[in-house]
């Protein structure tokens, strides 16, 4: 099998029974999908895309809630041979003119022929559109044709190529639209395969996702896997878990799910906001693992779910752990199932002056390390310096990936492709880290991206937006991440230079940075601190140096500093 | 009464959910549609209302059409009492 179209009629035909997703929506009944009506509900897409003069190997991009309709429109383009793309969905305290600007950002690249969304939001979406753009229609919800039995032998997916480019994947904000991920059929099943063996997939395994699909963790993992691999799968929807954590657990019990991949953040999250009433009846005895993916991963989180969890029956050795990027599809490197995690303590002096990571003495300050286990099968991975030298075990360097399912390309992006490639194919995954034989720590990032929740935040769009405030300096605004122990993830902080001292004039300054901040990305800021001008610290070339800003901030902000 | 659960609620909001104990907030001020109490905290804001008030906020209760002010959240909590 070498094309998505040719999985799912494969599917279709021999085991159109078989349930494949089960939706779960708060204040809904859970929502079994088969097989068959995967593939109807997907080619009612189909067809509409067809009449709307989409060609295969155009870019769609949908605009949707997460539930049944994204589920069957994301099929839906594949069987038509078009390219989805998910866009995470307007969420009710962002602008609307703040989203149009980043749905400007992602045509103005991406060049897509459709797009769809519901009725509702055509007035969110339209004037996006320009004259003259690349968009040919805009499809809404409402007018999809309705389920039914594909013709296969007119199914445009069906006559893709394994090296043609089935899906693009994004990060949010401006930054992230415009770089798509373009990920070939050919990867995708590579990855598959690598992954697959790596968890010893097997018939009775089931994954329990509540991901947002937008996420290469959530889209990968938590949905092409299963639904390619016949492996039944639970969708929630993130703003369900969000408000209700439970319900994940919940759902594991009641489908006796076995893999379940969540950002580091989330398990500090879970253990600390769900109660005991919350638990009652709950077995996750049935997990073989939960894989850590996605944020730098800590012990500390590790053990505070452990303890919670492990009178539910949450084994230990289902702890697991993943390191992945949505440039190799997904996993580099992925621990053993089943078998503890191999966690050393880090000399830090040595570590953070000499960039060496040799175990600690006793009595030496350390840093603890969990490992991100080894590469997955077809991927090699190595650290290099600077000029792409590869280093020695223990020496911290840039992670560099090569792989048989790495991306095709950042769509329409021949400069960023370029960039991140070393002259022998191997790719610059801008994460700094070290290997033991083949485990892979990872001890930090060379791009000044901030990752909230498991969600890459890039400090220049944050920045942007509070340049709009009256009073602050334009150019004058440093955002960066500090570490929270205890919620599992980054702080965003804004610096931000003004003139004026009165006091309530600063207050009003800092309330109107965080409104705007808030409403144009879907960051709540930790900290706003005003400065004096000539507070910031910047480049020889005049560059907003958000390094040097964060070490200034935290000496001035002592208590700040617990990563 | 009300009075009095609103100075609790907006309190405590501002103290454990914001972390800017000397926020005030007013009665009739949007909190979620805002964006002032995130995503993230909103089960933190039902925790805190359960601990206060012995009441418990369902989650699909967590959004702007069920309470988006202080004055509708206490609205909310005294039909449950």
């Amino acid at each position: 099998m070498t094309t998505f179209s040719q999985v799912l009629q494969s599917a279709y035909q021999n085991q159109p029974d078989h349930v494949i997703i089960t939706v779960q929506q708060a204040g809904a009944p859970d929502l079994s999908i088969t097989y068959k009506e995967l593939v109807e509900g997907a080619a009612g897409y189909a067809k509409t895309f067809t009449q709307q003069g989409i060609q295969p190997g155009e870019v769609v991009i949908l605009i949707l809630q997460h539930g049944i309709d994204l589920v069957y429109a994301f099929w839906g383009a594949v069987l038509q041979g078009a390219i989805p793309a998910i866009m995470p969905y307007l969420t009710e305290k962002l602008l609307p003119e703040r989203y149009r600007h980043d749905l400007e950002a992602l045509i103005a690249v991406t060049q897509p022929t459709a797009i769809l969304t519901y009725p509702e939001f055509e007035t969110e979406v339209r004037p996006a559109l320009k004259p003259g753009d690349s968009v040919r229609a805009l499809i809404l919800s409402d007018s999809i044709e309705a389920p039914g039995a594909p013709d296969f032998t007119h199914l445009a997916g069906l006559q893709r190529d394994p090296e043609d480019i089935v899906l693009l994947q994004h990060s949010s904000g401006t930054t992230g639209l415009q770089k798509g991920v373009a990920l070939s059929h050919q990867a995708v099943f590579h990855q598959l395969e690598n992954l697959g063996s790596a968890l010893e997939l097997c018939p009775k395994d089931v994954v329990v996702s509540w991901l947002p699909l937008y996420h290469d963790m959530g889209l990968i993992a938590g949905f092409i896997l299963p639904i390619l691999t016949g492996t039944p799968l639970v969708l929630l929807s993130p703003f369900d878990w969000v408000k209700a954590p439970q319900r994940l657990f919940q759902a594991m019990s009641q489908y006796k799910g076995t893999l379940v991949w969540l950002p580091n953040f989330a398990y500090y999250f879970c253990a600390q906001k769900i109660r005991e009433r919350h638990m009652q009846g709950v077995d996750l005895s049935s997990l073989r693992a939960v894989i850590n993916c996605s944020e730098p991963v800590r012990d500390d989180g590790h053990q505070i779910f452990l303890e919670k969890f492990k009178p539910y029956g949450f084994s230990e050795n289902a702890l697991a752990v993943s390191y992945a990027m949505a440039e190799n599809v997904f996993a580099v490197t992925q621990t053993r199932i089943g078998e503890p995690l191999y966690i050393e303590d880090i000399d830090r002096d040595r570590l953070q002056t000499q960039k060496f990571a040799l175990p600690a003495l006793a009595g030496q300050a350390a840093v603890r390390m969990v490992s991100c286990g080894k590469p997955i099968a077809n991927v090699e991975v190595k650290i290099v310096d600077l000029n792409g030298n590869m280093l020695k075990d223990r020496r911290v360097g840039e992670v560099a990936v090569q792989s048989n399912c790495m991306l095709t390309e950042y769509y329409h992006r021949p400069d960023a492709t370029a960039e991140t490639l070393l002259e022998d194919g191997f790719f610059l995954t801008g994460d700094y880290g070290y290997m033991v034989g083949a485990e892979l720590f990872i001890t930090g990032r060379k791009k000044d991206l901030i990752i909230v929740g498991g969600k890459n935040v890039y400090p220049m769009d944050i920045e942007q937006l509070a340049m709009e405030v009256d009073g602050v300096h334009p150019g004058r605004v440093s955002v960066f991440g500090i570490y929270d122990e205890g919620k599992g993830t980054e702080n965003v902080i804004l610096v931000a230079e003004v003139d004026t001292e009165d006091e309530a004039e600063r207050q009003h300054i800092s309330d109107q940075i965080r409104a705007v901040v808030t409403r144009g990305s879907a960051i709540a800021l930790r900290h706003v601190y005003l400065v004096d001008p000539g507070w910031m610290v910047k480049t020889s070339s005049g560059k907003n140096s958000r390094y040097a800003n964060r070490e200034r901030y935290l000496q001035e902000m002592p208590e700040e500093k617990n990563g | 009464m009300s009075q009095e659960m609103i100075t609790i609620l907006a309190q405590k909001i501002a103290q454990t959910i914001l972390k800017q104990p000397n926020r005030s907030i007013e009665a009739d001020e949007a909190l979620l549609s805002s964006g002032l109490i995130d995503s993230f905290s909103l089960v933190d804001l039902a925790l805190l209302v359960e601990d206060e008030f012995g009441v418990v906020i369902d989650d699909t209760e967590l959004n702007p059409d069920s309470f988006d002010t202080l004055e509708q959240l206490v609205a909310l909590i005294q039909s449950k009492q």
